[in-house]
């Protein structure tokens, strides 16, 4: 009870970083998997930063990468057989990378979180709620079981599901979908990490759910101050709580852009195709719009722009040349800020 | 839960009953006079013969002897052996024999088999790996009798590093060797699905996040997979349990084991009807027992199951 009203107080949101570094910045990131059909290119080049209280949105189809990238920031990859040839992964200006496994270890959990997208085997089923919730404070700040577990009660109610106490004994297959995630949650907060790396955090769950649990992210992110990477193909999800969305295709980010914009002026043909393929009511009866072909075999992408087998306005130099991540301007050439599209006709796309 | 139990207990009778029943039968069809086997070559007199049959009560019809030794079986008497010991005195002979090898045996499947199936588990296609799923293909495909002579003959007759035969059942380093090979068989099983379900769960969503929380390597092991990789071998091993208690009758006869195994291969060869069906029963017994035990450590290990 007394550890209840000790901690019950909202704690205060962090200062922002003075110096201007980013919270987390990934630059050039590559990594590969090898496998028995050959090397398998996951991430080719990958640059993203996040700050504290910001929400990157990182969106694509499955195999895009984005996952991959997560976990390689995690440290959780499977290595062997995946593998980082190249790339920096600076956590407040420090290269992850180059980081020992112990500390690392440290890092995870109590820095930065993830919360996964399959609640129900994400969790252990064969320990309690309340166990599984309390070993964050018992492995990375050496409390008792009994502490822990009154920490835990706390935490379930912070992310408010009901009749805490008496539940958190119970296991994850007695909690509902919505429940479950709740706790994934709650247990990617328990140490109030500065970043949290939510993997399709929806994504099993039906869509009154989606909402209550997306809210609860926004929200909780928003108290603690925490830079958020929102993995997700839902482009629904995205627009209510993302600051800025990087799309990634093949293992590239083909387009950065702050969320509104992207949604009101894509400057990627690829962008475009996903926005054309969510149903519209005013267009009902009328087929969906779908991106023609499959997304590309990682372990043969194509030359060129990847994109470029499935984009209606390929041209040979898509064949030939891979395009950079280019800055994107307004028609006059003023700077739009964050925008940047890997298009080598970014401008016929963005401008018509 | 006490309900379950209680279920589970009250089943046991009409296996009980039936078990009993049907050993008896088979006891009493087997070839052979017990009563002319007392006497050897010797001609037996008819009369002394008549006189014996009467006083085991093989004279009687057969449901009725099976009557009148169920109803001295809960008296707790196990009726006498044909040389007049009563078969409780050779049961109290034999188990604690076969029960200190069979737990000798256990005990090296439990620490080698799980210690071997998680290192292999974890170590999957390398040098370790493939030894050990070799070594345990070759134990497998042998048969225990052989395993067992030629350890007899290299170890106690060839090294003399053990005496071929256990001389004194009381010594637990005389029953090493014996156990090991009596354990050589369910080792090699409890090491490959140890192996196997070690190796599934360590690619399980869950182990991820154990990893992703920074746990401690250690903890990751010994907690979050280890919990869920003991169930199925947990429940091997106790089902192996009832089956070492039933003693080894090749082990024990090898190296000249006064278990119950060797005590019951001996009943049989004599046809010593009622030796044979206690035994048995006490068998059937550990068993059910055993296996009540697995059901409900079973429980304890995975929530998810429950019992009304």
């Amino acid at each position: 009870m007394t550890t209840m009203e000790k901690t019950a107080n909202v704690p205060e949101p962090r200062a922002a970083d003075g110096d201007g570094t980013p919270l987390l910045q990934v630059r050039d990131l590559h990594v590969e998997f090898h496998t028995r059909d050959g090397v398998a290119k996951a991430v080719n080049g990958v640059n993203y930063s996040v700050n504290a209280g910001e929400t990157l949105a990182v969106l694509g189809e499955s195999g895009s990468g984005k996952s991959v990238t997560a976990q390689a920031i995690m440290g959780i990859l499977d290595m062997p057989p995946g593998r980082i040839p190249q790339g920096e992964i600076l956590f407040r200006g420090q290269d992850m990378l180059k980081m020992s496994a112990e500390e690392r270890r440290k890092l995870r959990g109590s820095k930065i979180a993830m919360i996964f997208q399959d609640a129900l085997s994400s969790l252990n089923p064969v320990l309690s709620v309340g166990y599984q919730l309390g070993e964050m404070y018992r492995v990375h700040q050496g409390l008792s079981k009994k502490e822990a577990k009154a920490k835990a009660v706390e935490l379930m109610d912070r992310v408010r599901i009901p009749a805490a106490k008496e539940r958190v004994d119970d296991y994850p297959h007695q909690f509902s979908g919505g429940m479950r995630q709740r706790i994934m949650i709650a247990m990617a907060l328990a140490l109030e990490p500065d970043l949290i790396i939510a993997d399709e955090p929806t994504t099993a769950l039906d869509v009154t759910v989606q909402a209550q649990v997306m809210d609860l992210l926004a929200e909780l992110q928003r108290e603690y101050n925490m830079g958020l990477i929102l993995i997700t193909h839902d482009l629904g999800v995205v627009a209510d709580v993302a600051d800025k969305i990087a799309v990634m295709y093949a293992g590239r980010i083909v387009e950065t852009a702050p969320v509104d914009e992207l949604y009101q002026r894509p400057a990627h043909p690829y962008t475009r195709g996903l926005l054309d393929s969510i149903p519209r009511l005013d267009q009902k009866g009328q087929e969906l719009y779908a991106i023609k072909g499959l997304p590309p075999n990682l372990l043969n992408i194509p030359s060129g722009c990847a994109f470029n087998p499935r984009c209606p306005k390929a041209q040979d130099i898509c064949r030939t040349e891979t395009p950079a991540l280019a800055p994107v301007t307004e028609r006059d050439g003023a700077p739009l800020a964050g925008r940047g599209s890997a298009c080598h006709f970014w401008k016929e796309t963005i401008h018509g | 839960m006490g309900r379950f139990v209680a279920r589970r207990l009250l089943q046991m009778i009409p296996v009980f009953i039936g078990t009993t029943l049907l050993i008896f039968l088979m006891v009493y069809s087997l070839p052979g006079d017990p009563i002319k086997s007392l006497f050897g070559p010797k001609a037996a007199d008819p009369a002394t013969v008549a006189r014996l049959r009467h006083e085991y009560g093989l004279d009687k019809p057969l449901l009725e002897q099976y009557w009148n030794y169920i109803s001295g079986l809960f008296q707790g008497d196990f009726g006498q052996s044909f040389t007049g010991r009563p078969v409780a005195d050779l049961m109290s002979e034999a188990f604690p024999v076969t029960i200190r090898l069979a737990l000798l045996a256990f005990g090296f499947e439990v620490i080698v088999g799980i210690a071997l199936g998680v290192l292999t588990g974890m170590r999957r296609g390398k040098f370790l790996d493939q030894f050990v799923l070799v070594l345990t293909l070759i134990v497998i495909s042998i048969p225990v009798f052989v395993i067992g002579y030629v350890t007899q003959f290299l170890l106690g007759l060839k090294w003399k590093v053990i005496t071929p035969t256990v001389q004194d059942s009381e010594n637990l380093g005389q029953l090493m060797i014996p156990a090991i090979v009596l354990a050589a068989l369910s080792l090699a099983y409890v090491i490959r699905l140890t192996r196997t379900t070690v190796g599934e769960n360590l690619r399980a969503d869950y182990i991820r996040t154990a990893v992703a929380k920074g746990l401690p390597r250690k903890r990751v092991v010994g907690v979050h997979l280890m919990r869920n990789s003991l169930i199925p071998v947990v429940t091997f091993l106790g089902t192996d349990l009832g089956l070492l208690m039933g003693g080894a009758i090749v082990t024990e006869g090898i190296f000249n084991i006064q278990g119950v195994g060797f005590t019951l291969f001996k009943a049989i060869q004599t046809s010593e009807g009622p030796t044979v069906v206690g035994i048995v029963t006490v068998l059937v017994l550990v068993y059910l027992l055993t296996s009540l035990l697995v059901d409900l450590l079973y429980a304890v290990l995975d929530p998810r199951i429950r019992y009304a």
